[in-house]
């Protein structure tokens, strides 16, 4: 299915080139490798997730036994059981991608365009973006959670202020879950957008100005529109992985039992009850839903060469 | 030929146990016939249709050992060393891996089943899982035999403790701990402390309140406390789905602040929670880490649930007789009592409490540790579950745990 909605691209390739079979054939000696490891390690779990998605208990079977079968009402159970989860996993994948373009867009500006002159403070601040990378992802969602702990000075400080009700929380709501993906996925965002930035050819800029475009619109006109691979990329980067993200949302993490997304649904059926029938089916739907966001964005977007 | 022993009260509980789940044991055993093979088509494994067979034993050549566990469940010292530990790596020349990584029965199964259903190594030679997940595992043939001769302590083992319905004569798990889930509170929070599970559920306590993610224990206390027997069979899906109600009125209602494993110590400590249902010996480990007496645990007054945690042995682990010295080694008075001192678990091993009169007296009469009969009556032990009522609560309990 993926291949079938972006096969479109590089089919306009073939009719220009007309290689010589021998050259083929080392290109396929090179490609081996990559398609091996593609079938090996994406065809075959995807072709098993999709089996498993169909499979039945097996009948007095003890707990996390299932045979083959083609149990098509797996689909309808855990949509009507999880149905909640799908939205809230995109409402706040939507959400936490939307807040990291606000945070990471004027970042990368500053870094690509600003801090041309000073290399040293580019390096620094990129640097700076991918520090949080040397410590467990875990560790710093951990680290989120006690700082926003009931009884710390930022809760104090929010309840004093009447911004949260006395017996309001911070942790193990959507707004913790919905900032705990932002802040981790801000780095995902920066880089793209920074690397389209980076080669902005400040002349044009220049050019905007002489023909009386004033800051804003040369920035609408040009620098936007020239960064937006880097945009589209980013928000991809961070759209897909937090879309199916179980750490942030789960009571362990800074969510709680009104907060889990389908991620957390899917880790529960698989972990908890043994249940792999329905995390396959989750997890197929969840594909294919991204798929279909990922692709109808990307068309939008007009950027299908990206993919 | 047994003399009259301090744990005399817990050993007739547990018997009293042991024949009450003999009902469900037939039934677990049919499944588990059909299971092997299913359980290996589930996996994809291949051609695994056969039992895993017991890896070879390198214990001579081979002096490690991985050992996982629960959470604050070994003694240990201020600088994170294990004093137990390092005087068996002394005696025997072992040098044992200690791994924190058991939070959740479920989970950790779920996280090597794979590999236990081929027989492969699962990362720990030895584990201590919740009794009810060790039936499971020794009904689906995942743990070797263990060798008696070289465990001369387990003549220690409280006898009652020796022939559970799911592993009669102990010849493949022996007893790490055993505990109580009760209710917990933090006597700065909540000065007047709490007598009953409902107690939780006061207005002033929302959003304060951890219950436990191990099924049998959460829900063991909200059934004990709508007046259920949980040890008794003659209860089923309508009082439990009564007892699921009151659970996810709480969560719902924001008054539980989360369904958690071990991990609810980090919001005791935080102050994200005040109060919960909880294991007995966490409350004492949360108690040093805080310097003084911060929290107090209780069994509620309609009665708390007592579990067991137990040894065994993977088939892909290759040094199980490091195991079994291992397993011998704890099974001292002296060793246990020095556990014992420092988990607040009730411990198995026989002789314990009287090495404790002698060297850690204030533990001696405390009743988590060496329980009088008069605390064992007010604790009760779930009863065994038939897979198919095991698939259905565990389906229910997951589903409030979720949410909406």
């Amino acid at each position: 299915m993926a291949f079938a909605a972006f096969g479109s691209a590089p089919a306009g390739t073939s009719g220009v080139e007309q290689a010589p079979r021998r050259r083929s054939r080392v290109a396929l000696i090179l490609l081996a490798p990559g398609l091996a490891y593609l079938a090996l390690f994406f065809l075959t779990p995807l072709v098993s997730l999709v089996l498993t998605s169909f499979q039945a208990p097996v009948e007095f079977g003890d707990v996390g036994q299932y045979q083959p079968a083609f149990k098509i009402e797996n689909y309808a159970v855990v949509v009507e059981a999880y149905w909640p989860h799908f939205l809230r996993a995109f409402g706040y994948a939507l959400a936490a991608t939307f807040f990291a373009l606000i945070i990471s867009y004027p970042l990368a500006y500053f870094i690509g365009v600003k801090a041309r002159r000073w290399p040293l403070l580019q390096a620094l601040m990129l640097t700076l973006v991918i520090a949080p990378f040397f410590i467990s992802f875990l560790l710093r969602t951990l680290a989120w959670k006690s700082l926003m702990s009931d009884d710390t000075p930022l809760v104090i400080a929010l309840k004093a202020l009447s911004i949260l009700p006395p017996d309001g929380h911070l942790t193990g709501t959507a707004f913790s879950v919905i900032f705990g993906l932002t802040y981790n996925f801000i780095p995902f965002m920066t880089l793209p957008i920074y690397t389209t930035l980076e080669r902005l050819d400040t002349r044009y800029l220049e050019a905007g100005s002489d023909l009386y475009a004033g800051p804003a619109t040369t920035f609408w006109r040009v620098t936007l529109p020239l960064s937006l691979p880097g945009i589209v990329s980013g928000t991809l980067l961070t759209f897909i992985p937090a879309a199916g993200d179980y750490i942030n949302a789960s009571a362990s993490f800074l969510g709680s039992a009104q907060t889990s997304m389908v991620g957390n649904a899917i880790e529960a059926n698989f972990l908890g009850l043994l249940n792999y029938p329905a995390a396959s089916a989750l997890s197929v739907i969840l594909m294919g839903l991204i798929l279909i966001i990922v692709g109808v964005y990307v068309k939008r977007s007009g950027t299908e060469d990206l993919l | 030929m047994t003399r009259p022993l301090p744990q005399d009260p817990i050993i007739r509980q547990l018997v009293l146990q042991a024949k009450r789940a003999q009902l469900s044991r037939r039934h677990l055993l049919q499944g588990a016939g059909i299971g092997a093979t299913a359980m290996a088509l589930a996996a994809c494994a291949p051609s695994g249709s056969s039992a895993p067979k017991p890896a070879d034993d390198i214990s001579d050549s081979d002096k490690t050992l991985t050992w996982s566990n629960w959470p604050a469940y070994i003694d240990e010292d201020d600088d994170g060393n294990y004093p137990t530990l390092m005087r068996f790596t002394e005696q025997t020349g072992i040098e044992v891996e200690y791994k924190v990584d058991i939070d959740d029965n479920n989970t950790y199964y779920g996280t090597i089943k794979d590999q236990l259903a081929l027989g492969q190594a699962t990362g720990a030679d030895t584990f201590c899982l919740t009794e009810w997940m060790v039936a499971r595992l020794i009904r689906f043939g995942y743990v070797q035999d263990l060798d008696a001769a070289n465990i001369p302590n387990k003549a220690n083992l409280a006898p009652a403790l020796l022939n559970p319905d799911f592993d009669p004569g102990r010849t493949k798990s022996l007893p790490w701990q055993n505990g109580f889930a009760g209710i917990a509170w933090d006597t700065e929070a909540v000065p007047g402390g709490l007598e009953s599970v409902d107690d939780l559920w006061k207005p002033e306590l929302k959003g304060k309140v951890t219950v436990l993610s191990e099924m049998r224990d959460t829900m063991g206390l909200l059934l004990l406390g709508q007046g259920v027997d949980i040890s008794g069979s003659e209860w089923g899906m309508d009082e439990y789905s009564a007892a699921i109600e009151v659970l996810e009125e709480n969560v719902t209602s924001g008054q539980i602040l989360g369904i958690k494993g071990n991990e609810y110590l980090e919001d005791f400590a935080s102050g994200n929670a005040v109060a919960g249902i909880v294991w007995s010996g966490d409350i004492t480990a949360a108690n040093l880490e805080a310097g003084f007496e911060k929290f107090k645990f209780a069994l509620p007054s309609a009665g708390g649930t007592l579990w067991g945690d137990t040894f065994v042995v993977p088939m892909g682990s290759p040094r199980k007789k490091n195991a079994e010295t291992l397993m011998n080694y704890y099974y001292e008075p002296e060793v246990a009592a020095e556990v014992a001192a420092w988990v607040n678990y009730i411990t198995p091993v026989v002789g314990a409490q009287e090495v404790a009169a002698e060297l850690y007296p204030e533990i001696a009469e405390d009743q988590l540790i060496f329980p009088n009969e008069e605390t064992l009556s007010n604790a009760h032990i779930f009863r065994s579950l038939s897979s198919e009522d095991d698939q259905a609560f565990n389906a229910e309990f997951q589903r409030v745990k979720l949410g909406a």
